[in-house]
């Protein structure tokens, strides 16, 4: 097979595209000039390409399907596109007088399993989403919702699970970030995606047996093309006062040497509810990532480099001493600071860095079969600034160094029906607590090292069905050095269990050295069915296991934000899943569903629970404990898409999770309410590509909550009184409307450029959240205005 | 194959280098309140309310000791004194709320109508602070609570807060101690 100079994107629609797909793209000759009416033919339609040599084919069926590309006095191409999305294809024509090639362009499929579908987030999701977090592109997908801390620590939940049991895997690599913390959003700058797939379940055996939530998998964009472009995306929001600018260049090559370089920086102050500034809100973002590659034709060798940078203001009104604080802020429904609106940021406040360097050789080894391997390290700096007095206020209350060390090999090799991946990794970590913040640790310093093995293998049984499986085993051991208090020490009844692993005493704590170790199976199998009448089915069935992270082992300490006390436990075992899940996807012509319904049961269900109250000198603080349970997720989320005509396009989604407590026969905490998103599109494709878009996003109350409320005595009018501090009830339902816009101009020959204005929380509606950690203090963001320009060039 | 050598390399180096950054010192906890100690001055005796917690934020309750009772119709001058014994010496940090006068302030409240609490101090902006008032106690003997409540960033111009009412002053507390007293 010969390979030519192809380069294709993907712009990646929803769940892999809809009925109609279209194939658009430029022709240039072998001086990478437009070539003007070259002639694009398929067996349904034929098209000729404009002045800057681009076309575009429309209303293309699903489908393999051979394109012929031809202009006089250059060698015709024919290639063989096996349509499951809107595909781009920049074509470049040589003279006659070279030799003939065949052209193929092979799209990829869906990498992570044949059997489950994933869900791309659309390239224009992910740039529309330029200010702010990844979690906010992921948005889109249904099934996917936010666990906030406020309006800029956000983080994904899929299916009704987050944090730990949904790891983030950026250009192959596990994101280690302290992931597990709530208000740790992932460290990723989403301007540095090229394409983001979600993947629910544990289907992604490759990334690990421990995703009991699911996936979220970023890939770069590569460009195999001897090319250079840049692209720039500048963002101006009213809320916040500030923007971003996004700048990147990317020199593609079919051989040979490839690089690229990305920077992104952010700039906000505070931001603003309905009726008052939200005080030390604003945030700062500084990102760098870049990549040099050297390819020849059987291997590729690659160096990566990314570098987030972040300060992030947390709400003034959060920081309580103790639970009449809190008591007064849930009873006031106001928040006690509101100062004037100010750049500025000061504590509380949390500091970033990531680092992440990554090297990476591939090798194919022949047509069928390669093998992959990389180095990565990570460095992850994180310090959160608390108020704090005199001396110490500028002196981080949390100052953890967090680097880990991956090696990974990957294999994978191609038969006509059967599929082989198979691979083994190795993971070292060092956590650093710094003992000089004069603050004891959430997390203590440890040491952990993981070790795993993968097979994965897919084979087509006939035109209609495919099954695939796999199996993973993994090796986890971690050592912590951990102080305690003594009085912890006892209330926890580690006396009795764990007085070996005390190696020290200090004042009135004592030294200790816990360790564990875990081994895991984890595995997968799942089967597609093609009905061959453009109906779809997938089934899968995933078990995992997720070991207790360190917050769930170690944590003993005073959650500032949230006025509790949270306590690990040294004696909890692994928790373990198995997701069935089944998802239905038809495709009719200009009408396409997808229903994906799942049951989800999790035992050593590990979640916080609150079992009482302790009294020190700051008053009294309600305690909650990392317990386990039977837990049972079901639910279902639904996608539709509707193409009215040529301008009008109708998007719904809906997802619903019942979660439920088996043990103790009551709803799970912090289940996402039945959520319903509907958009309806103008294009008029004439009028500059023009779009006109208005999305509805309604969020129901979540009735099914468990009554986590306590009685407290707070001190009223020189009197203790007994008062019910109602931390349980979920706030009211809500309704936004959001409105987009967009058109797009060619400026020069070869340059495109856009610009996009988009108005979020249209009516400025005051509402909170559920799952936003912050709503006992204050409302949620009011308007956002942002205007958006795009250059290519 | 080389390559990959030359990342087993760099795995090791990095690793070695690493490895060697841990510290097991024990944090000192710099900035925690341990102990509250109120000084009454009045008809001829002293009398000193004592909360002391020395586990922070640890499970164990703050130890109360209250050196005597407390006698009717008799003012009282008092003060509040604020340590951290978890360091050695203690460490005063009366004076540090001293300094930012402007953020804090000490609250003072007695049960069942046993005592008036005036403020004898104030900060650079002619608001109480507290650390100094006057306990008046009442003709009638009983027994009742003293909450003494220390409110840091809080809202000194809100409705009632100058005169030592509590419930619109807002900010976080740093201490919140109930001393159970008798009047005789």
């Amino acid at each position: 097979m010969r390979y030519l100079i192809i380069l294709f994107f993907l712009l990646w629609f929803g769940f892999s595209g809809f009925s109609q797909y279209t194939i658009s793209g430029k022709i240039t000759n072998e001086n990478n000039q437009p070539l003007t009416g070259s002639h694009i033919h398929t067996k349904y339609i034929s098209v000729a390409s404009d002045p800057i040599g681009e076309f575009e084919l429309k209303g293309l069926p699903k489908g393999e399907l051979r394109v012929f590309i031809s202009y006089i006095g250059y060698a015709t191409k024919d290639t063989l596109i096996s349509l499951t999305s809107d595909v781009f294809l920049n074509v470049q024509l040589k003279p006659l007088a070279t030799t003939l090639n065949e052209v193929t362009v092979k799209q990829e499929l869906d990498k992570t399993s044949k059997t489950s579908t994933s869900h791309q987030v659309k390239k224009e999701a992910i740039e529309r989403a330029s200010t702010q977090s990844l979690a906010d592109a992921l948005k889109e997908v249904s099934g996917v919702s936010l666990l906030k801390t406020g309006s800029t620590i956000v983080k994904p939940i899929i299916n009704g699970l987050h944090s730990s049991r949904v790891p983030v895997i950026s250009n192959q690599v596990r994101l280690e970030d302290q992931q597990w913390g709530t208000e740790h959003a992932p460290n990723f700058d989403i301007n540095a995606a090229g394409r983001i797939s979600v993947i629910k379940g544990a289907s992604g055996l490759q990334y690990g047996g421990d995703a009991v939530g699911g996936l979220v998998v970023i890939e770069p964009l590569i460009l195999a093309k001897d090319t250079l472009f840049g692209k720039t995306i500048i963002s101006g929001v009213s809320n916040g006062r500030g923007g971003a600018i996004s700048t990147s260049l990317y020199k593609g090559n079919q051989e040979g040497w490839r690089w690229n370089a990305l920077a992104t920086y952010k700039y906000f102050g505070d931001r603003e509810a309905p009726n008052y500034v939200l005080s030390n809100t604003g945030n700062r973002e500084l990102n760098f990532s870049g990549t040099l590659s050297y390819s020849k034709n059987n291997y590729e060798l690659s160096a990566f480099y990314s570098f987030y940078n972040a300060e992030i203001g947390i709400l003034s009104a959060a920081h309580i001493g103790n639970v009449t604080d809190l008591y007064n802020s849930i009873q006031n429904q106001q928040p006690y600071v509101i100062d004037d609106f100010t750049y500025a940021i000061k504590s509380p406040k949390q500091a970033v860095q990531h680092h992440v360097l990554k090297l990476n050789y591939n090798q194919k080894l022949d047509e069928s079969s390669s093998i992959s391997t990389f180095y990565a390290l990570q460095f992850n700096h994180r310090e959160e600034f608390d108020l704090r007095r005199g001396d110490n206020s500028n002196k981080a209350a949390l100052d953890l160094e967090l680097a880990t060390h991956t090696i990974q090999s990957d294999y994978k090799k191609e038969w006509e029906k059967l599929e082989l991946k198979a691979g083994v990794n190795g993971m070292f970590q060092n956590n650093f607590a710094n003992p000089k913040t004069g603050v004891r640790p959430l997390i203590p310093t440890y040491v952990r090292f993981d070790a795993g093995l993968y097979g994965i293998g897919s084979y087509e049984i006939n035109e209609k069905l495919t099954m695939e499986s796999g199996l993973r085993y993994d090796f986890s051991t971690i050592e912590a050095t951990k102080y305690y208090l003594k009085s912890r020490w006892d209330e926890r009844g580690y006396d009795a269990d764990f007085a070996s692993i005390i190696v020290g005493e200090s004042g009135n704590q004592w030294l200790t050295k816990p360790s564990f170790t875990f081994h895991n199976i984890s595995g997968s199998m799942g089967l597609r069915y093609d009905f061959g009448t453009d109906w779809k089915w997938f089934n899968n069935l995933s078990l995992s296991n997720r070991n207790p992270n360190p917050s769930e082992f170690f944590s003993d300490g005073l959650h500032h934000s949230s006025g509790q006390v949270e306590l690990g436990d040294l004696r909890l075992k692994k928790e373990t899943s198995l997701k069935f899940s089944s998802s239905l996807v038809k495709k009719w012509t200009d009408f396409s569903i997808e229903i994906n319904p799942y049951v989800h049961q999790i035992t050593n269900y590990m979640f916080l629970k609150p079992i009482g109250f302790e009294t020190t000198i700051r008053g009294a603080f309600p305690v909650w404990e990392f317990q386990q349970t039977d837990a049972r997720l079901v639910g279902i989320d639904f996608n539709s898409q509707w193409n009215i005509n040529k301008n009008w396009l109708h998007r719904f989604s809906a997802a619903y999770v019942k979660g439920q407590d088996v043990d103790a026969n009551q709803p799970l905490i912090d289940m996402p309410p039945l959520t319903i998103s509907t958009t309806i599109q103008f294009k008029k494709p004439e009028w500059n590509q023009l779009i006109l878009e208005i999305q509805s996003e309604s969020v129901f109350r979540q009735s099914r909550y468990p009554d986590f409320n306590f009685t407290t005595n707070i001190v009223e009018n020189g009197e203790l009184v007994p008062v019910e501090v109602d931390v349980s009830t979920p706030p009211k339902g809500y309704q936004l409307f959001h409105f987009y816009s967009e058109m797009k101009f060619k400026t020069f020959q070869k340059a495109d450029s856009s610009i996009a204005f988009s108005v979020q929380n249209m009516f400025n509606t005051t509402y909170r959240d559920y799952l936003n950690r912050q709503r006992f203090f204050v409302d949620e963001m009011g308007r956002n205005i942002q205007i958006q320009l795009k250059f290519n060039y | 194959m080389k390559n990959l050598k030359v990342v087993l390399v760099a795995f090791v180096s990095v690793f070695m280098f690493n490895s060697c950054s841990n510290d097991d010192s024990p944090v000192v906890e710099e900035e925690v309140i341990t102990t509250a100690i109120v000084t009454l001055t009045g008809g001829g005796e002293t009398i000193t309310l004592t909360s002391r917690d020395l586990d922070g934020d640890g499970p164990n309750p703050p130890v109360l000791t209250i050196s005597g009772n407390l006698s009717v119709n008799t003012t009282y001058s008092g003060m509040i004194q604020f340590l951290n014994e978890l360091e050695s010496p203690a460490e005063d940090i009366t004076e540090e709320i001293e300094e930012k006068d402007l953020e804090h302030q000490v609250f003072y409240q007695i049960s069942n109508s046993l005592g008036n609490f005036t403020y004898t101090d104030f900060d650079s902006q002619g608001n109480p602070l507290g650390l100094e008032f006057l306990l008046v106690t009442g003709a009638n003997p009983g027994t009742g609570n003293i909450t003494v409540t220390l409110r840091h960033l809080l809202n000194k111009n809100a409705a009632g807060v100058s005169d030592g009412n509590i419930a619109n002053a807002g900010g976080s507390t740093d201490i919140e101690v109930v001393f159970p007293v008798v009047i005789n």
